[in-house]
């Protein structure tokens, strides 16, 4: 590793507003919370995915892949961050690193080449270049051909010097964060930034999730100035340093961006989170009380109070029809960083029954929350094994299955309904509306009639029993042993 | 549970049903041999000649009695003996399978007297069997047709009780299988070690094939000598609602019972089908490939289902389809938003699980689907226009399919064919997902000044 990306690794993880590592020895803190990855049993994604994930909600941007095929031809158009504009963030820019490339060297110049020639086509604000681990083991000054290319091309070529074997997903997300400081934040000034600009940091706008918000803080006259990186413009990014408050949505992995905002510009920031009734509120009325102290006009409060009312009124209406189909069911969730407690005590108020809960990247504060609302600590548990997890669904034990399509199989061939929960879904669950449709995709996976088709035996199992006549009007002949002899 | 009701409406706006004469001619070339020959106008048979040459891709030896002003007013019982004559001396089918139309019907032709008065006075049409089915176009619609024209060919050919072969099933096939369909099912039956007649059976064909010579007959189906065996067969498994009449000729000729299945779309019924098969036979289990394609149809339901849950569906076809596939789709967690259909003759339809059933035309489906949200239409080519107009995807299916290739080769039974159904609405249904918008949250659109300036 060079001695600019360890650094930057080793600033990175040893994160001082973080809680959970602040509690630890000193001697830990500075792992911070990457676990050592283990050969034949890791599932995650590398820090390069990491830091793509993050960065590629720029939706004007063009990112860059600077590798051998397989770190962008595999993995490009999958992940379902929303763009209400450019389009440009989706196609999938790489160098394609060929044996001969890697063997003369020529890493360098197909670079600088691949950028001239995507400014050239694209003309985009700016061009995120991700090095990769080939391009960092040939040694390509990746640091080096971006600025020049940007220099010669009058266009930012941001250097996201992050190859995968440096660790996990959850890294590759700090080291982008890193790189937005570094880089993007400040270099733009707003033309009229106000005491009502916020900046949402960890929010990737998956299947328009932002957006299920978004009309909240439009009602309160709240702008979203950095969306850090959900719906991004680059320009927007850039401007981030202006806004006076930054949540921080449920993501530890972003912290030293929230931190670097507050260090550098001064803007605190709180953690929340728009998943849940509760949460939602908690975040709208926190951020209203901090842009008030922050000099924003004082009746910001009590307008967020009604506005806070309002819609969990409506909710709730919204979410009665559904009691009824939902109640009783038995619900097994499997989330990775979604705080949620906020979602448990939803699904509880609608009578539903959380029979477990991961608590895998929660903090001690979130297990305590959890363990207030079920009452113990019996339903938690860290991580829980394919096999035994199959277990406990084709035990019947749960209902329904909530979980990242990692699980989604155990769930469907255990034969259990499945509601996905994770980045690659197709529908949006934040702030209130989203409450209400993860409800409703609840109802609609445990009432499809097709479970109790799957579950039935076949013809030539034990306990088969052909179906029920649709109707007594036709002339059906039943069919036992008999009958057939004479059919 | 369905309601059948008709729109109070005297004008029909593109329809959805094709003729019953065109049904009959379609279930005739169901036989090896076969002419059918539509007594009408030329003009009924120069329609239906089009709709299905262009449907099967196929060459289609259809002929027409060509009722003139003359033999209208006076009687066209010349017209039939002289279309006879031609159609044996110029292609000797083994089977002459007539079916009337409205031209006919409406002037009153006897057809089925001068036939027996024609065979009595000339001896030498023996060779050359000959079935009449009144199939005027004022009454049902393709599938209707059909079902006379099975029914017809079970009074004229098959010749009554025969002693019973344990292993030799008859199946008799509806309209809305393709010849993809009827295969899926004689394979399913011939796994059992069971031996099915099939009629009409327009898997061998109508689909789609090279052989030497020309023949200007239908070129494979049943043979005569089989249909002439159906009374020896232990059951007879009857594929539609439509085609009931036509078992219970049969079973009153022949003593052969029967079964009916009224769809043999979805997992539990084709259950059914092959637990019936399994009885025959005397089977306590299943071949391993039969069992492959259950367990896989399992999985591709549990895959289609996050698509087809909630999917609004609409549907027009003749009875036995909207009710094969329909009833498949509500098994899936779908619902019938629209529903059309052709006839008021198959009491399939009120057992379709959604509120009403519209005897109607495309028009009735495209104004239900457009007021009730629909997201999908199933429907036969002619439906491309609603799809186009309300911006949904169309799975085609029914006849005719003009304007794709294949119609014929596209399973929807069994447990293969079932599979491949789930799976095709699901991505009908992906195909149509919509990208977010901020609008569609009501979120107000990015500011001006975030956006980058393209030099």
């Amino acid at each position: 590793m060079k001695p600019g990306l360890q650094a930057q690794v080793q600033g990175v993880l040893d994160e001082p507003a973080c809680a959970t590592n602040r509690a630890k020895p000193e001697a830990e803190r500075k792992k911070g919370c990457t676990k050592p990855l283990t050969p034949g049993a890791a599932a995650g994604g590398c820090a390069f995915d990491g830091a793509k994930i993050a960065l590629q909600p720029i939706v004007d941007a063009a990112h860059l892949v600077h590798g051998p095929l397989a770190c962008e031809g595999n993995g490009w158009d999958s992940r379902g961050s929303a763009s209400s504009g450019s389009e440009l963030y989706r196609t999938g820019f790489t160098t394609d690193l060929s044996e001969l490339d890697v063997v003369m060297g020529k890493g360098e110049r197909k670079l600088y080449r691949a950028i001239r020639e995507v400014i050239e086509a694209h003309r985009p604000p700016a061009v995120f270049v991700y090095a990769t681990c080939v391009s960092a083991l040939i040694g390509d000054d990746v640091v080096a051909v971006c600025k020049a290319a940007a220099e010669r091309y009058d266009t930012p070529v941001i250097p996201v010097d992050v190859p995968g074997f440096v660790g996990s997903k959850n890294l590759g997300n700090k080291l982008a964060g890193q790189t937005l400081l570094d880089h993007v934040i400040g270099t733009v000034e707003p033309a009229a930034p106000s005491s009502l600009d916020v900046n949402i940091v960890g929010e990737f706008n998956v299947a328009g999730e932002l957006w299920q918000v978004k009309p909240l803080f439009d009602r309160l006259g709240i702008r979203v100035l950095g969306a850090i990186t959900g719906d991004a413009r680059y320009r927007q990014v850039a401007m981030a340093h202006r806004a006076q408050v930054t949540m921080l949505v449920c993501s530890k992995a972003l912290t030293n961006l929230a931190r670097g905002l507050e260090e550098r510009w001064n803007i605190p920031w709180f953690e929340g989170s728009f998943y849940g009734i509760a949460d939602t509120s908690a975040a709208i009325r926190t951020m209203a009380a901090m842009l008030v102290e922050r000099g924003a006009p004082a009746d910001l409060l009590d307008r967020a109070e009604a506005l806070i009312e309002e819609q969990e009124a409506n909710t709730w209406a919204a979410l009665k029809p559904y009691r009824a189909r939902v109640a009783g069911k038995r619900v097994l969730l499997y989330t990775g960083g979604h705080k949620t407690w906020s979602v448990v005590a939803a699904l509880q108020e609608l009578g539903m029954e959380v029979v477990g809960t991961s608590v895998r990247k929660s903090t001690d504060e979130d297990k305590a929350r959890i363990e207030q609302i079920m009452g113990d600590d019996t339903h938690m548990f860290e991580n829980m094994a394919p096999k035994d997890m199959y277990a406990v669904l084709a035990g019947a034990e749960a209902d329904v299955l909530m979980s990242g399509g990692r699980s989604r199989f155990v769930a469907l061939k255990s034969k259990t309904p499945w509601v996905d929960v994770n980045q690659e879904k197709h529908e949006a669950y934040a702030g209130y509306v989203g409450m209400v449709e993860m409800v409703r995709a609840i109802d609609r996976a445990v009432n499809n009639p097709m479970w109790a088709e799957v579950k039935a035996p076949a013809p030539w199992q034990a306990g088969f029993v052909p179906a029920a006549p649709s109707s007594s009007s036709l002339r059906v002949v039943t069919s036992d042993a008999t009958d057939f002899e004479d059919c | 549970m369905a309601r059948l009701v008709a729109p109070r409406m005297s004008l029909s706006t593109n329809p959805l049903k094709s003729s019953a004469a065109m049904g009959a001619a379609n279930a005739y070339l169901g036989v090896d041999g076969a002419i059918p020959l539509l007594h009408g106008a030329q003009g009924c048979t120069a329609f239906a000649l089009v709709a299905m040459v262009r449907h099967y891709d196929e060459p289609i030896p259809l002929q027409t009695t060509a009722m003139n002003e003359i033999s209208t007013i006076l009687g066209g019982a010349e017209q039939v003996e002289e279309a006879i004559d031609n159609l044996r001396r110029k292609a000797s089918p083994t089977l002459i399978g007539i079916a009337s139309t409205a031209l006919t019907e409406t002037r009153g032709e006897d057809v089925a007297g001068e036939l027996r008065a024609l065979r009595a006075r000339r001896q030498d049409l023996t060779d050359t069997a000959i079935v009449y089915a009144a199939t005027p176009d004022f009454i049902g619609g393709l599938e209707d047709g059909w079902a006379r024209a099975v029914t017809a060919m079970i009074d004229e050919l098959v010749p009554g009780r025969g002693r019973t072969h344990a292993r030799q099933v008859n199946l008799l096939a509806g309209s809305h299988l393709t010849s993809a369909d009827v295969e899926e099912l004689v394979g399913l039956v011939r796994a059992f070690d069971l031996e099915p007649i099939v009629l009409p059976d327009i898997s061998t064909s109508l689909d789609g094939h090279v052989d030497e010579g020309w023949r200007g007959t239908a070129r494979g189906g049943t043979s005569l000598a089989d249909i002439a065996r159906m009374g020896e067969s232990a059951c007879t498994l009857v594929a539609g609602e439509s085609l009931r009449g036509a078992a219970e000729r049969l079973e009153a000729r022949t003593g052969v019972p029967f079964r009916v299945y009224e769809r043999l779309t979805g997992l539990r019924a084709v259950d059914g089908f092959v637990a019936t098969l399994m009885g025959l036979a005397g089977a306590s289990d299943a071949p391993a490939d039969v069992k492959r394609a259950r367990s896989r149809l399992v999985d591709a339901a549990l895959d289609a289902h996050f698509h087809t849950g909630g999917l609004r569906v609409a549907i027009g076809a003749d009875p036995d389809l909207v009710f094969g596939l329909g009833a498949a789709l509500v098994d899936l967690g779908a619902e019938i938003v629209a529903a059309a259909s052709t006839s008021w003759a198959n009491p399939v339809l009120a057992q379709l699980p959604t509120a009403e059933v519209d005897i109607a035309d495309l028009g009735a489906l495209e104004r239900r689907a457009a007021e009730a949200g629909a997201e999908v239409i199933i429907a036969h080519a002619h439906g491309r226009h609603a799809a186009d107009r309300l911006g949904l995807p169309l799975v085609r299916a029914g006849f005719p399919i003009f304007d794709r290739l294949g119609a014929q080769d596209v399973c929807r039974v069994g447990y293969r064919g079932t599979r491949a159904f789930f799976l095709e609405i699901a991505n009908a249904a992906q195909g149509r997902r919509l990208t977010p918008r901020p609008e569609h949250f009501g979120a107000t659109p990015a500011a001006e000044e975030f956006e980058h300036a393209r030099p």
